[in-house]
């Protein structure tokens, strides 16, 4: 434990990192993921099915696998996303291993993000829709009041366990160049040896400190929007 | 799609516009597909010579035996340990003693809070690393085993809660004790309703096998190095691993439908609590 309060600055620093990827790829798999979600659902066959392989295939490629495709094989084709560390957020630049890790975890979480999303769209009763027509409300109409706010509810916990399982693959990073909390883990257990166990306590403990809040504001939002039925 | 909740059976107008949609996606598609295949094209990773390992029989007996079976092996031994794993602290998690419950919770609540890289790592420096006792092989067993076992615990606890309390309360009824209760009439009921979702969770062991990458395990996704450092192939390599990685997963996900329709019948997979979620007062149960 010593080694990681002698180098506490480094270990937030490894946290924020990892935090870091996570927000940055999860708003990323949100996003993509509802565009794919909105192309599984509608109404376009072609589109479903197109994205129905990117399901496929996502969910049975390992992550590290992706990481692969981004880091090594990319550059290859001549896409090593070195144009990113041209742009400045807030004083910081944004490194190309940062952005090909996001990437890469955005393209994973999104195939969950999609099946999660679906999911949701296909708690809703059937009878719900039909009420709703039946009684003249539009398609926007019935969206609204209707469809979404329940696909809403039941989209919470899956995509709970979604986006803690992207907390712990940003974990992954570590294996391409980010010294986010594992491979400063790594590194720390390689320097003090004799304190592993204590070093790797200190970093579960973190880990599952961001865990916690993950699923405890799930939670929070859950009762928010909870109705009696 | 007149089963659809979102839409209504299309009249002809809204059919006609979905012709328009369909041609437009296609295009964009098949414009995507031939700009991927055109950059490949460009930086010359089409030519025979690369992918020619792929069809040389010593590299596909390279593959296959230092690779995909090494994969197979790990996948095959930690899916093995992690289900022992997880009857145990499945049943300890429902003791009737709180100084058996509390740690097994306590356990299972923080293998399934770690990421499995963390958990691999840590075994790598304690077991195998400078004169361990393990090899980095083993190390990705145990890691994967901790985890997966952790997951299959909440699985083998769900699972028993789902089969009807009235098959438990008739055991006792003609007297048999709790152990008997347990392997006599709950878990034999049990298996049937988690054989699905334990073989999903396969493909999840069989995914993360490919992490011992990080710490010098054997395994399919390591054997791609060496050949695409010596013929400076690595998207054809990238694709033929995934490729091998994808076939198996959809092997295994062919199996848990099959066995999930002929066990369970159309009812949906076992629901598992989430991590987290214990505290929060949460036991979800099966319906």
């Amino acid at each position: 434990m010593q080694a990681v309060f002698a180098n506490f600055d480094e270990y937030l620093k490894a946290f924020g990192l990892t935090i870091g990827l996570f927000v940055v790829s999860g708003i990323g798999a949100l996003v993509w993921g509802t565009i794919l979600a909105v192309f599984r659902v509608g109404p376009v066959s072609i589109l479903n099915k197109a994205a129905a392989l990117y399901v496929i295939l996502f969910r049975n490629t390992p992550l590290l696998m992706i990481f692969i495709f981004m880091a090594i094989a990319m550059p290859v084709l001549g896409y090593n996303f070195k144009f990113v560390e041209d742009f400045e957020i807030a004083g910081y630049n944004v490194s190309a291993f940062f952005f090909r890790s996001c990437v890469a975890l955005t393209l994973y979480t999104s195939a969950f993000v999609c099946e999660a999303l679906r999911s949701g769209v296909n708690a809703v009763p059937l009878g719900q829709a039909e009420a709703g027509r039946a009684i003249g409300l539009t398609f926007g109409q019935s969206m609204r009041e209707i469809v979404l706010p329940q696909a809403t509810r039941a989209v919470i916990p899956p995509m709970t366990s979604v986006l803690i399982a992207l907390l712990k693959n940003t974990s992954v990073a570590a294996a391409f160049g980010m010294a986010e909390a594992t491979a400063t883990m790594r590194a720390l257990t390689n320097d003090n040896a004799d304190q592993r166990i204590g070093i790797f306590l200190a970093f579960a403990i973190g880990y599952i400190v961001l865990v916690e809040v993950v699923s405890l504001s799930s939670y929070v939002v859950e009762r928010k929007v909870k109705v009696a039925r | 799609m007149s089963t659809s909740v979102l839409f209504d059976a299309p009249g002809p107008r809204t059919i006609a516009r979905h012709r328009i949609y369909t041609v437009i996606s296609l295009v964009a598609l098949a414009a995507l597909v031939a700009f991927a295949v055109w950059t490949m094209y460009d930086a010359g990773q089409l030519e025979y010579a690369l992918w020619e390992p792929f069809v040389t029989p010593e590299y596909i007996q390279y593959i296959l035996t230092d690779g995909l079976l090494k994969t197979l092996e790990m996948a095959f031994f930690s899916i093995i340990f992690a289900v022992v794993f997880g009857l145990a602290f499945g049943i300890a998690k429902l003791s009737d003693h709180e100084w058996v419950r509390r740690p097994a919770w306590l356990v299972v609540e923080f293998f399934r809070a770690v990421p499995v890289l963390l958990l691999m790592v840590f075994a790598f420096y304690l077991l195998a690393i400078g004169d361990g006792p393990l090899s980095s092989f083993w190390c990705v067993v145990i890691a994967l085993t901790l985890y997966n076992g952790a997951v299959l615990a909440e699985v083998f606890r769900a699972g028993i809660n789902a089969v009807p309390a009235g098959q438990g309360e008739a055991a006792y009824a003609i007297g048999m004790r709790k152990s008997q209760v347990m392997s006599a009439v709950l878990l034999p009921q049990g298996v049937k309703i988690m054989l699905p979702t334990i073989i999903s969770q396969m493909v999840v062991v069989l995914k993360d096998t490919s992490l011992g990458y990080y710490i010098l395990a054997p395994g399919l996704t390591a054997v791609g190095k060496p050949i695409y450092l010596e013929f400076g192939n690595q998207v054809p390599t990238a694709i033929v691993i995934t490729a091998i990685y994808v076939a198996v997963n959809l092997v295994l996900t062919w199996i848990a439908t099959v066995l999930q329709k002929r066990l369970v019948g159309e009812k949906k997979l076992l629901d598992v609590p989430m991590v987290g979620e214990a505290h929060a007062g949460g036991s979800a149960t099966a319906p």
